[in-house]
């Protein structure tokens, strides 16, 4: 049986952004997503690691559970971001 | 950079658990379904993938309930609405699950209530709205004359599910798969199930769980003809997660299916085409019924289904003169004339008159009240809007009073896709069954998404409770589970393999393989011979690759896990799509060999199921179910009598609802039950 390893699958998106300073480190986030796309960070106290950002299903359910606000964000990937626009410009 | 794998190994451990009801996923419907049981006195086992707290398609919410027809604002009866659901659906519809929602859906509100979440608009946050009853403080969407479906807020709902199974004392294993069905032959030959096998998403222990009753909730195919390598969490509407394994499970066990042959154009995937749900401007659904605009700001007129131009927003949640009620909702698209509500006028004639692309969505212009339901409760309550539109588009400055929001496709599909990109989606093929919601096998129920023609969340919840209460009926009169250790030894070691390899073939080129191979070979064009060319492809997959699939820890063993589920569904779509020899318009099924379109000798429903490697038809006629509301009633008379007298029906101070009554002290053997 080999060993268990896991190492970051990187994609073309960011989907989750952390503040270092205000993220306590609790893993509340990482328990809560149904993906399963973080791990707990090996040092403690310090932001998850986003395994598997490609899997991300950008549900904000993280965001929603998370206890410190700000400490984590949900990104659109770029291509995603909706155009609004001021409306005197549709005139 | 390298990880040590977190949790704990337990890969080739077992842990093993007995019980009287187990429920197989952990979403609107299996949580229902869980309660139900543990109500009923039965001991309850619930397995889920995720976390359960938010995890399957309604996990961050929903916002809109429909079909509550018995709530107490209704004006329609449960047997109108769900006659007009079957009709719409030129009945290629699921009229057992849909007349449970339409009868049911209101009581599921209320238990909803008691558990916790909110169903009322108990802040006062739109009192004199005309979609508020300022009596019971319900609030109503789509038609505001005939009040049937409910504005909720469902970001409160799986965490009030989750306390109520603590409370109920169902036990349940989270990140944990559920990945084969348990069968045996009865003394009497029949076959039964007994129980199902999973595994520990991260530990990579294996759960065997011998139980009298199962039900089935594990959502819907996805993935089979839409992959993105790259965004995989993107490619379809429901969670990455639910890919059909419940259908594949069923398939390998003997259960029987129909419909598997609809499969409808994409309508949704934000890996390509498509913008985040609800997050581009449209009038659909969530956004039903937002003033939408040109390029140049003027505004696009609603009509009713005669073309009468409407003058005032009010207007658009009414029906048209002589019309009883209208249909709007998740499956319902173009509604036939009989029940189509107001909607803007049709693209073409939008742009014959010159009006200029692209469209918005421009809040600004409705009243307050309705502004603020759409963006705010409704964007705010609805799954993935809270924080993936409300908040993040809030942070990027929208403001709906200031701003409009750019549509991209036709209507809310924000996109527009080719033939080939197909989706299980608008009330697809599922598990047939009969008004149990019994399974073709002994032992196994199956409600939400598992069902075939399945719509929301609302359906989900109507149907999970209705299988729990039904499982848990039957529990009574089951024999003791017999597990063949052999079928257990097997899974161990299919589940297992990719594990033990050094190198091989990753799950994500599979995957892509096998969306290719369906859209060249089962895509919107259909024959025989192309379809079996399909079949040899996927066949060759299974003999050839599947052997060499490698993953480094339990979440990509997963996920590996998750392909070999695609590849069964997908060898079961193209099966079902052989047998129907004409094409379907309301199974948006067209063959090239077959070019009949809708003949009366095949309007009928084609099931399919597997037998020892063969694949077996049936054909049954669509009203198999009988009249709706007789067979309700009489295959529900102990629910009948359970519920008189059940709910205080003062809904003024926001706390009726049963949970007045405390299920947990009650014995079980008591006289509630038959």
């Amino acid at each position: 049986m080999k060993e268990l390893t896991a190492r970051e699958i990187p994609c073309s998106a960011e989907p989750l952004i952390f503040d270092k300073k205000l993220c306590i480190g609790c893993a509340r986030c990482v328990n809560v997503c149904q993906v399963d796309i973080m791990i707990p960070s090996p040092e403690k106290g310090k932001p998850p690691v986003v395994l598997y950002p490609g899997e991300c299903y950008y549900c904000g359910a993280c965001v929603m559970e998370c206890p410190r606000p700000g400490a984590i964000r949900l990104q659109h990937p770029l291509m995603n971001r909706a155009k609004f626009v001021p409306l005197e410009q549709l005139r | 950079m390298d990880y040590k794998w977190p949790y704990k190994n337990e890969v080739g451990q077992e842990e093993r658990v007995s019980c009287d009801v187990l429920v197989l996923g952990g979403g609107m419907a299996g949580c229902y379904a869980a309660i139900a049981a543990a109500r009923h006195g039965a001991s309850v086992i619930l397995v889920e993938k995720g976390a359960t707290v938010r995890s399957g398609a309604a996990g961050t919410g929903f916002d809109h309930w429909e079909t509550a027809c018995t709530n107490p604002g209704s004006r329609v009866t449960p047997k109108e609405i769900a006659e007009a659901f079957i009709d719409e659906q030129s009945h290629y519809s699921n009229g057992i699950a849909q007349y449970i929602c339409c009868r049911e859906g209101w009581d599921r509100l209320l238990d909803m209530e008691s558990f916790g979440g909110k169903i009322r608009d108990t802040e006062d946050e739109f009192v004199g709205a005309d979609f508020r009853d300022d009596e019971t403080k319900l609030m109503y969407a789509y038609d505001y004359r005939n009040r049937y479906t409910l504005r909720v807020w469902g970001t409160t709902f799986k965490p009030a599910l989750c306390r109520e199974m603590k409370r109920l004392g169902v036990k349940v294993y989270e990140y944990t798969e559920a990945t084969a069905l348990l069968t045996a032959r009865t003394a009497g030959g029949r076959k039964r199930n007994a129980g199902a096998v999973g595994m520990n998403t991260r530990t990579g222990k294996l759960l065997v769980v011998s139980a009298k009753e199962t039900v089935l909730a594990m959502s819907r195919p996805a993935r089979v003809w839409l992959f993105h390598p790259d965004l995989v969490g993107l490619c379809e509407f429901r969670p990455p997660q639910s890919i059909g394994s419940g259908h594949a499970m069923g398939w390998r066990a003997g259960v029987e299916f129909t419909m598997m042959e609809k499969s409808v154009p994409g309508e949704f995937s934000a890996a390509g085409r498509s913008f985040p749900p609800y997050g581009a401007g449209n009038n659909h659904n969530t956004w039903y019924a937002a003033t939408m605009v040109d390029a140049r700001g003027v505004e696009i007129p609603y009509v009713d289904r005669d073309g009468r131009e409407l003058k005032t927003v009010a207007e658009r949640y009414l029906p048209a003169p002589g019309q009883k009620f209208f249909l709007k909702g998740g499956v319902i698209d173009e509604a036939k004339y009989e029940y189509r509500g107001p909607e803007t006028l049709p693209f073409d004639e939008l742009m014959r008159r010159g009006y200029k692309l692209p469209f918005y969505a421009d809040l600004s212009r409705m009243p307050e009240a309705e502004r603020r339901v759409i963006w705010g409760m409704m964007v705010g309550q609805e799954g993935k809007t809270q924080v993936p539109v409300l908040q993040n588009y809030t942070e990027r400055g929208f403001d709906p009073e200031k701003h409009a929001l750019q549509s991209y496709g036709a209507g809310w599909k924000s996109a527009t896709f080719l033939a080939q990109e197909r989706q299980l989606f608008g009330a697809p093929g599922g598990i047939f069954h009969d008004w149990d919601l019994k399974t073709n096998l002994d032992g196994l129920y199956a409600a939400g998404d598992q069902l075939f023609a399945s719509d929301c969340a609302g359906f989900a919840a109507a149907t999970g409770y209705y299988a729990g209460r039904k499982a848990a009926a039957a529990v009574r009169e089951a024999p003791e589970p017999e597990i063949d250790e052999a079928d257990v030894k097997s899974e161990k070691d299919r589940l297992y393999a990719p594990l033990m390899r050094e190198s091989g073939i990753r799950w994500k080129e599979l995957n892509m393989a096998i969306s290719k191979t369906m859209q060249n070979y089962c895509g919107g064009i259909k024959n025989e011979e192309m379809m079996a060319e399909g079949l040899a492809l996927l066949k060759d997959y299974e003999e050839n690759i599947v052997p060499r699939l490698v993953c480094d820890n339990p979440h990509e063993l997963v996920r590996t896990h998750e392909v070999l589920d695609i590849l069964t569904v997908s060898q079961m779509i193209i099966e079902a799509c052989r047998m129907r020899k004409s094409g379907a318009k309301a199974l948006y099924f067209e063959r090239t060999d077959y070019p009949r379109m809708d003949p009366p000798e095949d309007a009928h429903f084609i099931t399919i199921r597997q037998e020892k490697g063969q694949v077996i038809r049936g054909d049954v006629p669509f009203d198999y179910y009988g009249d709706i509301e007789e067979e309700y009633e009489k295959h529900n008379r102990d629910y009948i009598d359970e519920m008189t007298g059940m709910y205080n029906r003062d809904y003024t101070d926001g706390t009726a609802g049963i949970h007045n009554r405390d299920y947990r002290n009650e014995d079980p053997k008591g006289g509630r039950q038959r």
